[in-house]
């Protein structure tokens, strides 16, 4: 499929949209640069470093980990449940529903239960899934995707929240963000008491203890996973490290890279159901571990990195081409850098190769990225994979007869000249409509957007010959 | 044609190699890197036996310097070219800063200029001070930084005309940023980026001018 040129044109012509996105990963990215600034934390480039070094390992070692992790949920009381596919997944927890006769789940935030739709496939079985993380609600009742990894309703304001909340709850319509905050949180109170079953996604899994940590701002989370019945925490099986004591440095810079804060609201780390003489926490725990495409990342050595993630949303808020295309124009729910790299390694390649050719690769969310992915790199690699495969031949010949001429600088020269001469000499001036032989191809791509400049009077090579007599 | 004049003004020999076409990115950022290859393979032919390579270009320079080693991986004999060419190429500015320690090269250039870090200038080849430094030197310059010096440009190659309406947008947002500042001059280590923000400068009707380090280090009285 090629790029979905009409909804990203839609995107750009919209002010009020670019606006939003425009402010909102900006905010983001200022609050991040000042959190990991030297003078704040003038270990942040050791932190990066210990990181990916920690997840580099971990993702080299999975297999163990993996085991070391089911021996300590299980050791733990609780149970591991390995899908290999998002349907497994979602079967799993609608059977579970079905024979504990749960009809109500409440969720808090999870990317990994939106890569598999369990919401609709909840739904369909005439479950009822509630989203309880503020935007994720919000957007529920949108009927929207996520927007954003971190932040999922950044394109929408507060005058989008009202009227929505207006058309859906019926309620009086109320800009301000307090009082939204307000119903969501009456609505939401009441599906906490009364649901089952608690899902929660997972920031890191730990191997050594068995426990899983979600990190949150709202509290919603730690609701989710303390009051229904049943708790299941799913992940894909990257979300792994190995110890209790590797947290920290995850922590530290987890919050920071998303949205400056040296630590988030509220860090739960739960390892396991209600023990004895505990008075809370659910009566079972579930760790669904999701394959889903990662052990086939896993297997290619040079792109396994694009596994060390962990979610932070810093390449979005960073990336120029997020910046004005927004979440949805992506084709999956994971947008930015890190969705151009995952999903056509997830997904298949085939299936967008546009994806990793949508950059202009500066390299920005590489600078960023707290685990030291290599976007820019990985994104090469996808390029070359689509060049080489059938799909990319028709462009193979143009680079052919491009390599051809590069070799022959006496005719590259030539031909230089003649070009530049059919684009007018005339200096201070610029191209703004495209001239009769060339009115076809890239110079028609560029001339919508912007002019091309007036080569000079003269070339470098006429300058250089004149110089030397 | 800056370059040479600095250069020489600085001392140094010049010379200029009528063989050369190109550092082959184009065909590398693509993908195609049998044909890359067979361009980088000319640069080398080109190049091989100069003492010392200055390049106008951060783009071009970080080519060479960062992905030539990627491009012959497994050919050992190239691989081996490449390891004794790569280090004698320099970026313009790195070159004048760490090579030549030019100071003050007599320039005068009675402007309020912006400068806009190239990409790969900037994160590849780590060079935000080297041209802020050589500014700093240039009589009766203003340098005023805009707020988005270190966002890119929106060119990126065949990106510039395979998703022209993004890239154009993101020429457009660093266009407001250089209005901002209120120069008359933008000025930057790539070409590429400059003929980008000068075909949006021009469509949006300013007259703000885009202009390379060299030609504003060459320029005097
Ligand atoms: S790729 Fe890096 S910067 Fe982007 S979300 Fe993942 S960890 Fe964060």
């Amino acid at each position: 499929m090629s790029a979905p040129e009409p909804a990203i044109r839609k995107t750009l012509a919209d002010a009020n949209l670019q606006l939003a996105i425009y402010n909102n990963t900006g905010r983001f990215k200022e609050n991040r640069r000042k959190a990991v600034a030297p003078e704040k934390l003038p270990e942040y480039q050791k932190l990066r470093s210990q990181a990916a070094a920690v997840k580099r390992h971990t993702l080299d070692f999975l297999d163990v980990y993996l085991m070391q992790l089911e021996a300590a949920v299980t050791a733990n009381g609780g149970k591991i449940v390995w899908a290999s596919t998002g349907q497994e997944a979602a079967d799993f927890i609608l059977n579970l529903a079905k024979e504990r006769g749960h009809n109500l789940i409440v969720k808090s935030k999870s990317m990994t239960s939106e890569e598999i739709h369990l919401n609709e496939r909840l739904i369909e079985h005439e479950l009822e899934a509630v989203e309880t993380d503020l935007g994720e609600y919000i957007l529920q009742l949108a009927g929207q995707r996520p927007f954003h990894i971190v932040a999922p309703a950044i394109h929408l304001t507060r005058d989008d929240v009202a009227d929505l909340f207006t058309e859906k709850l019926g309620i009086e319509r109320d800009t301000v963000i307090e009082n939204q905050a307000m119903t969501a949180r009456r609505v939401l109170r009441e599906k906490f008491m009364a649901a089952g079953i608690g899902i929660t996604g997972a920031n890191f899994l730990i191997a050594d203890s068995g426990a899983v940590v979600i990190v949150e701002n709202e509290g919603n989370a730690r609701l989710t996973h303390s009051a229904p019945k049943i708790h299941i925490a799913i992940a894909g099986i990257e979300k792994l490290i190995p110890r209790m004591r590797d947290l920290g440095v995850f922590l530290d810079l987890l919050g920071r890279s998303a949205s400056g804060q040296p630590l988030t609201s509220y860090t739960s780390i739960v390892s396991g159901p209600r023990r004895e003489g505990e008075l809370d926490g659910p009566e079972e725990f579930y760790v669904v571990l999701l394959d889903s495409g990662r052990t086939k990342v896993l297997a290619d050595s040079q792109k396994r990195e694009s596994l060390q993630c962990i979610r932070c949303g810093a390449c979005l808020n960073t990336c120029p081409v997020y910046r004005k295309i927004g979440g949805h124009n992506y084709p999956w729910v994971y947008s930015g850098p890190i969705g151009k790299i995952i999903t056509p390694q997830f997904q298949g390649r085939e299936k967008d190769p546009w994806l990793p050719f949508a950059s202009s690769l500066c390299g920005a969310c590489a600078e960023v990225c707290p685990v030291k992915i290599d976007i820019p790199g990985i994104l090469l690699q996808l390029r070359r994979e689509h060049s080489e495969s059938p799909q990319g031949s028709e462009e193979r010949t143009m680079f052919r007869r491009w390599a051809w001429l590069m070799r022959r600088p006496r005719i590259y020269s030539f031909a230089a000249k003649i070009g530049l001469g059919f684009l007018g000499r005339k200096p201070n001036s610029w191209l703004k409509r495209v001239p009769w032989p060339a009115n076809r191809g890239p110079l028609v791509a560029w001339l919508a957007e912007r002019d091309f400049p007036a080569p000079p009077p003269k070339s470098f090579r006429d300058l250089w010959k004149e110089r030397r007599r | 044609m800056a370059m040479v004049e600095v250069l020489e003004r600085l001392g140094f020999e010049v010379e200029f190699r009528a063989a050369q076409t190109c550092c082959a990115q184009p065909a590398f950022n693509s993908g195609y890197h049998t044909e890359a290859r067979a361009v980088a393979r000319h640069f080398l032919d080109v190049f091989s036996d100069a003492e010392t390579i200055v390049v106008p270009s951060g783009s071009c320079t970080s080519m060479i310097t960062h992905h030539f080693e990627e491009l012959f991986a497994g050919d050992a004999k190239q691989l081996e070219r490449v390891r004794t060419i790569a280090p004698r190429v320099y970026e313009f500015s790195r070159f004048l800063v760490d090579v030549a320690e030019a100071g003050d090269l007599g320039a005068r250039f009675p402007h309020k200029v912006t400068y806009h870090d190239s990409c790969h200038a900037l994160r590849d080849l780590q060079l935000k001070a080297p041209p802020r430094a050589l500014l700093s030197k240039v009589k009766d310059l203003e340098l005023i930084e805009m707020e988005t010096a270190e966002e890119c440009c929106g060119f990126g190659g065949t990106f510039s005309v395979k998703f022209a309406g993004i890239s154009g947008a993101m020429a457009r947002t660093k266009m407001d940023s250089i209005v901002k500042t209120g120069a008359s001059y933008v000025v930057s280590l790539d070409s590429s980026c400059l003929m980008q923000l000068r075909g949006a400068l021009s469509r949006a009707g300013h007259k703000i001018e885009t202009i390379h380090l060299a030609e504003v280090l060459a320029s005097r009285d």
